[in-house]
């Protein structure tokens, strides 16, 4: 398999050639990346058939048109970040409401002011509603395979969802790394081309889409989303299990567990933070701590049995938050923490806010958490629920 | 009165999802303008006086909705199963020939 020392961006951009991706819509100029100049690029040397790249006005209008190419049947893609994720906002209900598979490829940067290019998960998290699923890649391999992934499971019969496949800003988009890439026939035997659920081209049976959902009708296409949501469920693991069989990176956890099993306290968070905090794992392990890791690979839909079956087992959970919902606390936080309520299993949460704006989580940084941690499961009560672990006092 | 789809419009029937298994998986095409109409929603009604008509078609062509045709002999007809009543046909009409009658329900 070809190996290359590529960007976060530049995995994604060969995932989607590779993916066979026909309709790119995408605002060319800031907050975009370099993931959609590496595709033009591939337009402009003959690298690629059959792909149709519509440069628009606009991150709205871009989903826009990538919701008009993906009702056509085409299997459709795009990428954004921050400030341009949040002007695709009204669309990106558009996209799952219409139960369109696009698959976009969201740089996590920080959402301005002040105005920052680096690492934070405030932007996608903001579209948690939107009937997306969200995947939240650690390193630059998982957003290649992360985007291939996307397709079959958006596309799956039993999905036609949209799908975000995120990566850190800077840490990964703009760091090169090693990325295993699979060959073209490879792909393609992964994954076949789409076969959509309707298609506007029909053109002996016209319909429309988007009409008027009274109150009698419009309470039921929410539920057929939120059904579709829970499928995908059984999709991503099956999916993510098919892809570890035929490539060797198993993909089958939705949350990724790492040397939990016999762990008094589990690091939970999500992108590329994670790295750092295995890392931290290790060291810690060598030193005595009994901890691990939890990365929580899918956000959407969110992973409840895994997390109950995780916390039936562990004492206590450190949830490290690089975003937060002003006015509550850490949105994983938040999200964990209401999935266990009612459960049987209560272990100890308490949420970190680590990283904003891409402030750097180190090894020792993880290892004053584990011993806050070690203390609050002595004493059996918390210091305080939210730590603004960072803060300069 | 069935006159812009003809039989279509005749024959079309109301769709009623009664299970959420009856339901498409996306909502396209819900309800049909063949069956679904939007005549009730208006207030003044258009009434033409073929006396004074040139057949010119302005009204045909300025109609936002559209719910005016052309009939066989020429002369334009309102399908007032759509037509809201918002007299852009009667304002365009260079003749003077479409007039708006207050509507009695």
């Amino acid at each position: 398999m070809p190996k290359k020392v590529i960007s976060g961006n530049y995995a994604a951009a060969y995932a989607a050639k590779h993916a066979r991706v026909e309709v790119v819509a995408a605002y060319p100029i800031t907050p975009q990346t370099s993931i959609i100049e590496k595709i033009a690029e591939f337009i402009a040397n003959g690298e690629v058939e059959n792909l149709e790249y519509v440069p628009v006005e606009s991150e709205h209008s871009a989903m826009a048109a990538c919701i008009g190419a993906s009702a056509t049947g085409a299997r459709t893609f795009t990428a954004t970040s921050a400030q341009g994720l949040a002007l695709m906002h009204e669309m990106l209900h558009w996209a799952a409401g219409a139960r369109l598979p696009v698959v976009m490829v969201n740089v996590n940067r920080a959402m301005a002011p002040p105005w920052s290019v680096w690492d934070d998960q405030t932007d996608s998290l903001a579209q948690r509603d939107t009937g997306w699923l969200q995947f939240y890649a650690e390193n630059n391999q998982e957003v290649y395979d992360g985007v291939l992934m996307a397709f079959k499971i958006g596309e799956h019969e039993k999905v036609n969802l949209p799908v975000m496949i995120i990566e850190s800003a800077f840490i990964l988009s703009h760091t090169y790394d090693v990325v295993d890439m699979l060959e073209q026939e490879e792909v393609d035997e992964f994954l076949p081309p789409r076969k959509p659920l309707y298609s506007l081209t029909d053109f002996d049976n016209p319909f429309s889409i988007g009409a008027l959902g009274t109150p009698a009708d419009y309470y039921e296409f929410r539920y057929k989303i939120a059904k579709a949501m829970e499928e995908a469920k059984k999709i991503i693991k099956e999916v993510g299990k098919e892809f570890g069989e035929k490539f060797g990176r198993d993909y089958s956890q939705m949350i990724e567990l790492y040397k939990t099993d016999d762990a008094d306290i589990v690091f939970m968070g999500m992108g590329s933070l994670m790295g750092t905090v295995k890392e931290a794992v290790e060291i810690l392990r060598s030193e005595g701590y009994k901890v691990g890791a939890a990365k929580v690979r899918w956000f959407r839909p969110f992973p409840r049995e895994e997390l109950y079956e995780l916390a039936k087992s562990v004492q206590g959970i450190a949830v490290l938050d690089r975003n937060f919902s002003f006015g509550q606390e850490g949105i994983l936080f938040n999200e964990a923490k209401g999935v266990l309520y009612n459960t049987g299993a209560k272990p100890i949460m308490k949420n970190y806010i680590v990283g904003l704006g891409g402030r750097d989580l180190t090894v020792n940084d993880v290892r004053k958490i584990a011993n806050n941690m070690k203390k609050i499961i002595e004493k059996g009560e918390l210091d305080k629920e939210i730590d603004w672990y960072h803060l300069k006092r | 009165m069935n006159t812009l789809f003809r039989e279509k419009k005749a024959n079309a029937k109301k769709i009623m999802f009664k299970s959420i298994d009856e339901y498409p998986e996306v909502p396209i095409t819900l309800g049909t303008t063949l069956s679904n109409f939007t005549g009730d929603w208006r207030n003044f009604m258009p009434v033409v006086d073929e006396s004074k008509c040139i057949k010119c078609y302005i009204c045909w062509k300025f109609c936002p909705e559209p719910a005016i045709y052309i009939k066989e002999d020429g002369y334009i007809a309102v399908d007032y199963d759509y037509c809201k009543g918002c007299g852009v046909c009667a304002n365009e009409c260079p003749t003077k020939a479409i007039t708006m009658v207050r509507e009695e329900k």
